[in-house]
């Protein structure tokens, strides 16, 4: 086993006094590929939140690398959940990616030639060097998708985070993008949040099942082996996990 | 054609004009993008109470109207970020209450006889020299805001949870670009008063946002077809003796419309061949 990059122990946080997460314990190491799984409302956007510094855990404790996630900024990509909301801003997609550098050694105005080189490496590390000077808006919902995570590797993250990163995609577009994640796990850690139970269960290493609880399944392939028609189905894969051991 | 522009007065209006077309080109855009043109009325409005309070205590018109502008704005800003959900409504209020307190507060200036109407629907042809340089200042400050301060402008307009992520303090960037707008607005609304203001930060921006890549194309091509509009405007209402601002808006509407048929006729053409 590598290197251990996220530590999250005995963290609950609450919105007006409702916890919507209790006493979560989570550790991941380096490459490791993580599918966060549950219900809507169960606290993985929150859980997404924390660790990314968003929101400031109350009780238990998020550490990176063995700091705080706010120290941490640099060391984390992040892809957003709605990458098609805003699509008619003049906005060219270098720009985009050009956005997740972080800011404190930016020069002192525009972008510098070695920002401008890096972004468009990432850019052709998702294939999509040669859309750098097109509108955002002009993209497919596939394509828009590639920008972000792009944006995200901007800054060399050893932990990429992925909000919903194939809801608003065409078959054929979400396995390109798992297939790209495959390739980008070589280098860093990978969290992914997702309703696609068919195509995570077959490039995770972990799944957690988040309801307020957290329930970390690990070496999951087991499950992958014997999958009905090649799909499973969501409902299916929760009841599996509820009944083992919640 | 152009020889009314020998004419004094009509000269200054000319600088003037296209001085302001910058300012609003690049506002707007700023404005348009962020959704913030329901706050932009506001402050437009707002200001009117500043009017209101410069000509009761003998102060410059632009100072007054300036100051109110930036108090509004900075309080919207707050606002926003703070209680998100009932932003509109904090808006109505803010509008209201400047516009009540300008009122009031002409009522109360002794023997004055105000003209309500070239502060609702501009004055430029009223711009002194003066005026011209307060613009020049303006447009300078913008400027220096937009240049040094593009790429969190962008982030923080694009995507501001990101840009937040990365360390950019979007707060501190939305209340700028919010109080820098409000200064702009004031402006604007010499050429063409504060109930047109809305229409010159807006039409030119929707034509721009269909022919550019990029926020900074979006706003120079947003001042130079605010710019065009503006003097096509100012000929026609000199020609027919018609009251400038509203004819400046009239003929960016005409230009709009045309701008979309054209469009439209050239998609149709692209598809058919």
């Amino acid at each position: 086993m590598g290197k251990k990059i996220l530590e999250i122990n005995n963290l609950t946080f609450n919105y007006d006094n409702v916890n919507v997460l209790e006493n979560i314990n989570l550790s991941l190491n380096e490459k490791d590929f993580l599918a966060i799984i549950g219900p809507n409302g169960g606290g993985k956007s929150t859980l997404l939140k924390l660790i990314l510094g968003i929101l400031q855990t109350k009780n238990g404790k998020i550490t990176i690398n063995g700091q705080n996630p706010t120290q941490q900024l640099s060391r984390i990509g992040y892809v957003p959940q709605n990458t098609n909301i805003n699509t008619s801003f003049p906005i060219k997609v270098i720009e985009v990616v050009l956005m997740g550098h972080i800011s404190d050694k930016k020069p002192f105005f525009g972008y510098s030639k070695a920002e401008k080189a890096c972004a468009l490496g990432a850019l052709s590390q998702v294939g999509m060097e040669d859309f750098a000077n097109a509108k955002i808006g002009t993209l497919s919902g596939g394509q828009r998708q590639r920008v972000m995570i792009a944006r995200a590797l901007c800054n060399h993250p050893a932990l990429l985070l992925l909000d919903e990163p194939t809801a608003s995609i065409d078959v054929d577009g979400q396995k390109q993008i798992y297939e790209l994640l495959k390739e980008l796990n070589k280098h860093m850690t990978i969290i992914v949040v997702s309703h696609d139970i068919s195509v995570t269960l077959n490039y995770a290493n972990k799944v957690a099942y988040i309801n307020k609880f957290l329930t970390l399944h690990n070496n999951i392939s087991r499950f992958s082996t014997t999958p009905q028609n090649g799909h499973f189905c969501e409902v299916e894969l929760m009841q599996m996990f509820r009944n083992k051991n919640v | 054609m152009f020889e009314i522009f020998t004419v004094d007065f009509m000269q200054n209006a000319l600088i003037a004009g296209i001085i302001v077309s910058l300012i609003s080109g690049i506002i707007g855009s700023l404005i348009v993008v962020n959704r913030m043109v329901f706050l932009a009325g506001g402050i437009a409005h707002t200001s009117y109470g500043g009017i209101g309070f410069a000509i009761f205590f003998g102060l410059p018109i632009f100072l007054g109207a300036s100051l109110f502008a930036v108090a509004a704005s900075a309080l919207m800003a707050f606002l926003t970020i703070k209680y998100k959900e009932r932003v509109d409504t904090f808006i109505g209020l803010i509008w209201a209450t400047g516009m009540a307190i300008g009122v009031i507060l002409i009522d109360l200036t002794p023997g004055y006889n105000v003209d309500l109407m070239s502060y609702l629907f501009g004055s430029i042809l009223a711009v002194e020299t003066a005026d011209i340089y307060t613009m020049l200042g303006v447009l300078s400050i913008i400027l220096i805001f937009v240049i040094f301060g593009y790429r969190n402008i962008l982030a923080v307009s694009y995507d501001s949870e990101y840009a937040h992520i990365r360390g950019i303090n979007v707060g501190l960037f939305y209340t700028l670009i919010l109080v820098i707008s409000s200064i702009g607005i004031v402006m604007t609304m010499k050429v063409v008063g504060l109930i047109l203001v809305i229409s010159m930060l807006t039409i030119p921006v929707f034509i721009a946002e269909k022919i550019s890549s990029s926020l900074i194309g979006m706003m120079i091509y947003s001042g130079l077809i605010s710019a065009f509009f503006t003097i096509i405007g100012l000929m026609v209402s000199y020609n027919y003796n018609l009251t400038t601002g509203a004819t400046i808006i009239l003929v960016s509407v005409i230009g709009m419309i045309l701008f979309l048929t054209i469009q439209k006729l050239f998609d149709l053409k692209n598809r058919i061949l």
